[in-house]
């Protein structure tokens, strides 16, 4: 019998943040073509900023409202936890945003070529270097991308979570390959990061469709609702949680899917590495935790040995395997492998505190990471960064500051008390430990103590090691990078000392809806 | 009320930023202002002394607590019972005595011939950092909060770590790595052992991390066994108990003078001051299960560290040894389970602060003349330089234990009071005794006496100034040598509260003050 078709009500005040993030980003691709070039790159970071802070306004606005909601046929969850994660990367966008405005460390302009499709080596390309052309397009790319993420955690709804997973994946591959300096490593980078997340896509992709075969909908709410009926295909949601898991742990960086991270972030333009460690982690993050908590929240007795077994493995690889890098950019990536294994570790407790604990971690790595990456762009020799590590021997007499900087992220990143990174530790062991993970927690601080090793080296070689007389400068940035690093750095020390109110944000951030 | 012991947390904190807000040139300047600093925590800590009230009922005097983070249960709790306000007094003391003993040393590391300009030492730095680490080592002694405790113990790593980093000898930055892993590595345990303690409160109530609601909780053997073992690893690491302790000799040599001061004489109190504070009261069933292996690692430690004293060819190293056999005492004293033990134990270490201390300096004073750490390049000096060789002397004797001088009581209260329950061991850890005799006397002979050499014919005798850091040390140990009873006093109650909670019971009851005073 035929019926109407009904058109979907649309509530487009939860959806506000999102609409402002693609709206800013699909203004920028029209600044590209209107506005003249003297002043398209200033438009495009004065719309970026908007477009976030406005969006962040507005995430600010409905936390105040309090009212956890599905919109969209329920396809979007604006619960919470998501606010909290859009409210996380709208602060950590605009940071990114303004690391990529920085112009003046490099001799011949910004961080990103403009020309990044050339054949590395050639003579167009190598003219490159020296080229004081700008390129804005960059700006859209990471608009796009942002709202890629906002999107992603708020998904309820397996098809479309892909689709915020391609749309923030996709400008980042791009990105990844914009390196003014050292073109090829950049290229290589771009091609590495697009063919293996290209991989993880399509499991994902098949999960969908074998969750979908399993509880005919691609809903969470009913994939959990079919989790708790009999009579069902367990190989099909055995088969489904594992793919889907493998698309999303290789976002989150997660061992054994982690092989990207240390080509990636190193092939990178810095400013681009930090957006992608700080939120595409967030993001990943978010969507990661949705989706077992979730849709699998009672089959957790299926998945948890394998999380398990991940989040063991990420700490320890992640913390062994940095120790023997020789880059500081290396270096940062598998730090950020080991850390992902340790906020793994609040996903798996599983319970109230658990999330409230990665929520927190989440917020404070990202400021932490992204001053951090900051710190890596102001160190320079002629040939672009210097990011071999016996080139920032003795840093810290030439440049006390930065080096002293550099040396109290590192330290929070070792989660020495008195720093945001021991607290967020702090509240993720805490919950698995509650949660009965001990052994978990065990391995997470023995994993701790290797981590400290290498970040302690690196201070070694900072402060206690004499500087060799062609060593690297240390760059003086305009306002956009030290604005950043200055906030990453005050927010590490305050919400080591006062964590209180941020902790009681995520504590209200309450459960996922389902 | 006063919040004596937030205001004596604050005084060097406010002094270390005040030194770093100096302009570069005015090191004079920063010296001053951090001797002034320590001395205005000296005076409050002895105005706190007066006001300490041994026989109230109260386990913590001068108490705060103040929420900190509620999400986890955290205060900001603050207090001290005897055994934490000597060791206070302590640090008050001798952290004047290590500004002042090193009130040149940054210069003479940077005066070197082949210095360049751009390896000069900061000694703004310096003196702020060491301003940082008193206050760090005050709140881990007030702290009555676990997490706290917790916060300051990691916390204290980082201007240490620097400290011998940047100050330290040619191998310095090996020592200061291996320093701040180890005790990493010690800390990180602990973490996974307070999480632990406040997994358990939560469990009947909700969670918490105040010592005093901890200590009553009822804790499963299986339970109390593991979160003794975090506590006690970390402890046994900071303290440093045998066969913890191979990064204190490193880390003690190449620490510049104060700092190594300060390092065996307070950080590492930290160690066997966390296993009274933290491991009997709070695990008394495992403390008691394990103690016969602490016992022995302890007796093990004397003999071991002793030996190797004997062995060593730089004197930093061999001071270092020393402290090894001197904490397997304080080890031995704190787990043997009589009153008796406990307040030697807890004396110990303050008599140990003292006595290192004061033999540290004056090794120190003998290096930067000297320009060589080694026993075999000295010979005679105490010809040249019959001050320095007078007050090694005395040093010497406080730390192989003589009558009169403070060390002695202590070591004889915990030898006596461990025989009760372990004659064996006991009998075993005397042996120690002779052997500090020797490896003290030897280093005296070697270095003090005998022919002098053409080299040292010149060398200076000690100033006003290395006097004056010096004479406090040594009249304390005196002082404290023929009358230990203002410091007994404040301790003994703390310790027999700890004893009750631990469960166990003085063989023959007596009354440790009384006895010490008669001997």
């Amino acid at each position: 019998m035929p019926t109407d078709i009904q058109a979907p009500s649309i509530a487009y005040l939860p959806l506000l943040p999102m609409l402002l993030v693609f709206g800013a980003a699909t203004l920028g691709v029209l600044v590209e073509g209107f506005v003249p070039s003297a002043h398209r790159r200033i438009t495009q970071v004065a719309v970026a900023v908007v477009g976030l802070a406005a969006a962040l306004g507005q995430v600010i606005y409905l936390a105040s409202e309090n009212t956890s909601r599905l919109v969209v046929e329920s396809a979007v969850v604006i619960d919470g936890p998501t606010l909290f994660l859009q409210g996380t990367l709208c602060v950590l966008g605009i940071g990114s945003i303004l690391l990529l405005s920085e112009t003046r460390l490099d001799a011949s302009g910004g961080h990103v070529v403009s020309q990044a499709a050339n054949l590395p080596g050639s003579r167009e390309d190598l003219a490159l270097a020296e080229s004081t052309r700008v390129q804005t397009e960059v700006y859209p790319l990471a608009m796009f991308a942002l709202g890629g993420m906002l999107l992603f955690p708020a998904s309820n709804n397996l098809l479309l979570m892909f689709v915020a997973l391609e749309v923030l994946s996709l400008p980042l591959y791009l990105m990844a390959g914009l390196a003014r300096r050292r073109r090829l490593l950049s290229q290589e980078a771009a091609l590495k990061y697009f063919l293996l997340g290209a991989f993880a896509s399509a499991f994902f992709l098949y999960g969908v469709a074998l969750l979908y075969g399993y509880a005919g909908s691609v809903d969470l709410g009913d994939i959990f609702t079919a989790t708790s009926q009999t009579g069902k295909s367990d190989s099909l949601l055995f088969l489904g949680i594992a793919m889907l898991g493998v698309g999303l742990l290789f976002k989150v960086g997660a061992v054994p899917f982690q092989a990207w991270t240390p080509d990636v972030y190193q092939g990178s333009p810095t400013p681009v590495t930090a957006l992608m460690a700080a939120c595409t982690k967030v993001a990943a993050f978010g969507a990661l935790m949705r989706v077992f908590y979730v849709a699998f929240g009672t089959a957790k007795w299926d998945w948890r040995p394998m999380m398990w077994a991940v989040a063991i493995l990420t700490m320890v690889v992640g913390a062994v395997l940095a120790v023997t890098q020789t880059d500081v950019k290396r270096m940062l990536a598998y730090s950020s492998v080991a850390h992902t294994g340790f906020i793994l570790v609040g996903v798996i407790a599983l319970n109230r505190q658990g999330l409230s604990g990665t929520l927190f971690y989440l917020l404070t790595y990202g400021l932490t990471t992204l001053a951090s990456f900051a710190i890596v762009s102001l160190v320079r020799d002629s040939s672009g960064e210097a990011t071999h590590l016996a080139q920032w021997a003795g840093l810290g007499k030439r440049s006390p500051l930065v080096a002293g900087s550099f040396a109290f992220l590192l330290f929070a990143l070792a989660g020495i008390p008195l720093t945001s990174g021991f607290m967020a530790k702090f509240a993720v062991f805490r919950a698995a430990s509650q949660g009965g993970a001990t052994a978990l927690v065990v391995v997470g601080v023995i994993a701790s103590a290797v981590t400290a090793f290498f970040y302690a080296r690196v201070v070694v070689l900072m402060f206690f090691q004499e500087p060799s007389v062609d060593g690297p400068t240390v760059a003086v940035p305009s306002a956009y990078t030290a604005v950043t690093i200055a906030v990453g750095i005050a927010f590490t020390a305050v919400l080591g000392v006062v964590p209180q109110p941020v902790l009681d944000l995520a504590d209200k951030a309450g459960f996922f809806l389902r | 009320m006063t919040p004596w012991l937030t205001i004596l947390g604050i005084v060097p904190l406010l002094g270390a930023l005040l030194i770093s807000i100096l302009p570069t040139g005015r090191a004079r300047l920063a010296k001053q202002v951090a001797l002034g600093t320590s001395l205005v925590v000296l005076v409050l800590t002895i105005v706190m002394c007066a006001q300490f009230d041994p026989s109230s009922g109260d386990r913590f005097q001068f108490a705060q607590s103040y929420d900190w983070i509620r999400t986890f249960g955290v205060h900001y709790a603050v207090g001290v019972d005897g055994i934490a306000l000597v060791l206070i007094a302590l640090i008050a003391v001798l952290v004047p005595v290590v500004l002042l003993a090193s009130w040149d040393d940054v210069e003479s590391l940077s005066d070197g011939a082949d210095a360049p300009a751009a390896s000069r030492k900061s000694v703004k730095s310096f003196f702020a950092l060491l301003l940082v680490l008193e206050t760090m080592m005050i709140g881990v002694f007030a702290a009555t909060d676990v997490f706290l405790f917790y916060v300051f113990f990691e916390a204290m790593l980082i201007p240490m770590y620097f400290l011998i980093g940047s100050y330290g000898g040619p191998k310095r930055s090996y020592a200061a790595v291996k320093f701040l892993l180890y005790s990493l590595f010690g800390g990180l345990l602990m973490l996974a052992a307070v999480i632990g303690l406040y997994v358990e409160s939560a469990k009947v109530g909700t969670g918490t991390f105040s010592f005093e609601a901890l200590t009553k909780l009822e804790l499963s053997h299986a339970t109390q066994g593991w979160l003794f073992l975090g506590f006690f690893i970390a402890f046994a690491i900071k303290a440093p108990l045998f066969p913890f302790h191979t990064w204190l000799p490193d880390a003690g040599a190449e620490a510049p003078t104060g700092n190594a001061i300060l390092l065996v004489g307070i950080l590492d109190k930290v160690g066997t001051f966390g296993f009274l504070r933290y491991c009997l009261p709070l695990f008394p069933w495992a403390a008691r299960e394990f103690a016969p292996y602490v016992i022995a690692l302890s007796v093990i430690g004397i003999i071991y560290g002793a030996l190797l004293a004997m062995g060593q060819k730089d004197l930093k190293r061999l001071v270092s040894y020393t402290s090894v056999a001197h904490f397997g005492y304080i080890g031995l004293g704190c787990f043997a389970f009589t009153t008796q033990a406990g307040t030697g134990a807890v004396l110990y270490m303050v008599n140990h602060g003292l006595s290192t201390g004061a033999l540290f300096m004056v090794i120190g004073f003998l290096i930067n003349r000297g320009k060589s750490r080694l026993v075999g390049d000295y010979s005679g000096i105490a010809k040249a330089a019959p001050k320095l060789g007078a007050l090694f002397f005395v040093s010497g004797l406080s730390a192989l234990a003589l009558p009169g001088l403070s060390t002695f009581v202590s070591e004889f209260l915990v030898l006596v009071g461990s025989f009760q329950r372990y004659p064996a061991a006991t009998i075993i850890a005397t042996i120690g005794i002779v052997l500090a005799a020797l490896y003290i006397l030897l280093a005296y002979q070697r270095t003090m006496q005998g022919p002098l050499s053409a080299v040292h014919a010149t060398m200076k005798d000690l100033n006003v100034r290395e006097v004056a850091a010096l004479a406090p040390l040594i009249a304390l140990m005196l002082f404290l040598g023929f009358y230990p009873k203002p410091v007994t006093d404040i301790v003994n109650p703390a310790v027999k509260v700890t004893m009750q909670e631990v469960g166990a019971h003085d063989p023959a009851p007596t009354d440790v003050a009384t006895t010490a005073e008669s001997k």
